[in-house]
């Protein structure tokens, strides 16, 4: 059995929340920069030149990239040889955040109850996965997620007949919808199958993945390739003021599900598609 | 669709300067403009239904929808990009019949967005969504005048200087996204 002192999760969340809000990971970074080149409107070129301008101010001045620095989403791989201790691990989390966006001059966009809507005034609390695996690390993903692009996210009950085509048409439809909204070029996180949580947690995981990893299912991998081909060819652009780069990745996590369903979640992010992942 | 040359336009601008923007026109706005997003625009609707005047003279002014991230030491603002302008739309054609000359965000606005602004000759532009820190870069000084107790949500008057925007509605009712939206790759 490992030991691992809560505070240091809490040390380490802080750390993750001020890095994926000022930095974009190799990966998107790196797909950014290639769309400038493959972009043909003059519109789409100035938008993304102005990305880039953005990111560099963003890491030199260390000003947020956006302004919404996100609800924050943890992801946490515990291994089952792991004993927390020092405290309750769940406030620690939660400390993090508050940490990270109260010291980090980030945004606090958080309220403490849907309806009533009273600012938390820290960001507090964030939304965490907790996934237990085999072995003694802790692998812990930092997603602030932004919701100009989260409210245009949707879960599609299809039915199986539905089958192939109702989920690319449910995934191309619901990138249509949020058109200029959800701030393109856009990373497209989508989840097939599993249950209606199920299939919205895959989506949101799905943009944890590198832009620049397919999936390892080979249909799948082919699936992803061709829906950004179909998105790409729409027009919507950079800003959605018109041009070919509209996404920069559809990613797609799959899982089993029920004779008679077809969940398919789709989770759309900016093209601020942050993220930390660091392992204890 | 507008000239690929930059407009320089100094606000807030007469109506008459306003009418002239067309759809696609890049806009580099220099002068004060007004922040608001959703929770000041619930309380100024709620302040105008009590008969109330709102906590600024709308009149002519641009509003920018926007809640800023926190300055830190010795700048005027933190990242302050535009945000979805479309959960505005409850509240915007109130304010442009009273006056307000137009708006900043980005995103789709409803049909009676789009009317009030032909009836009132008014402008949407929109602002790179995302692109926080380097539209920072063009905000002079930040001063809130309303609603203090709404942190990031709080009315702020703002001097910006060539801050880039892009005309997306126009008072001949021009729609820039509706034309995208209509013009995909495929059938050019």
């Amino acid at each position: 059995m490992r030991e691992i002192e809560v505070s240091t999760v809490t040390a380490t969340i802080k750390d993750m929340c001020i890095e994926a809000n000022h930095f974009l990971t190799p990966d998107m970074k790196a797909r950014l920069e290639s769309a400038a080149g493959t972009e043909t409107s003059p519109v789409g070129k100035k938008v993304l030149s102005q990305l880039q301008d953005n990111l560099k101010i963003a890491g030199e001045e260390m000003i947020p990239i956006c302004q919404d620095t996100g609800m924050a989403v943890i992801f946490l791989e515990v291994g089952q040889d792991v004993h927390f201790i020092g405290g309750d691990l769940e406030e620690a989390i939660q400390e993090g955040i508050r940490r990270g966006y109260v010291d980090g001059y980030l945004r606090k966009s958080v309220v403490k109850d849907p309806l009533i809507r009273e600012n938390t005034g820290d960001n507090t609390p964030g939304v965490i996965h907790y996934k237990i695996v085999p072995g003694d690390k802790v692998k812990i993903t930092v997603a602030p997620k932004g919701f100009g692009s989260e409210n245009m996210s949707r879960v599609w009950m299809l039915k199986p007949a539905d089958g192939i085509e109702g989920a690319k048409k449910a995934i191309v439809d619901t990138v249509l919808e949020a058109g200029p909204n959800a701030c393109p070029p856009v990373v497209v996180g989508v989840g097939i199958g599993g249950t209606f949580e199920k299939a919205a947690e895959m989506a949101k995981e799905a943009l944890t993945r590198p832009v620049d990893t397919p999936s390892t299912v080979p249909y799948v991998a082919d699936l992803e390739k061709e829906l950004l081909g179909t998105i790409n060819k729409r027009g919507i652009g950079p800003g959605g003021l018109g041009g070919a780069v509209t996404a920069l990745a559809v990613n797609i996590n799959t899982y089993a599900t029920h004779i008679a369903g077809l969940p398919v979640a789709v989770n759309m992010c900016c093209h601020v598609n942050r993220h930390s992942v660091r392992v204890l | 669709m507008g000239s690929s040359d930059v407009i320089s336009l100094q606000v807030p601008a007469s109506p008459e300067e306003l009418k002239k923007l067309r759809i696609g026109d890049a806009v580099n706005l220099s002068g004060t403009i007004y922040t608001a997003r959703d929770a000041a625009h619930k309380r100024m609707d709620e302040t105008l239904e009590r008969g109330e005047e709102l906590p600024f003279d709308i009149r002519g002014q641009i509003v920018y929808y926007m809640g800023p991230s926190p300055a830190r030491p010795g700048r005027p603002i933190g990242s302050a990009g535009p945000t979805t302008a479309t959960r505005m739309d409850r509240y915007t054609p109130r304010l442009l019949d009273l006056g307000m000359a137009g708006m900043i965000g980005k995103g789709k606005r409803s049909k009676a967005v789009a009317d009030a602004v032909v009836r009132n000759g008014g402008v949407y532009f929109a602002a790179v969504g995302g692109a926080g820190a380097l539209l920072s870069k063009a905000i002079v000084s930040s001063e809130v005048v309303a609603y203090d107790d709404l942190g990031t949500e709080a009315i702020r008057k703002l001097e910006v200087k060539d801050f880039p925007v892009i005309v997306v509605m126009d008072a001949e009712g021009g729609d820039l996204y509706a034309e995208v939206g209509n013009n995909p790759l495929t059938n050019k």
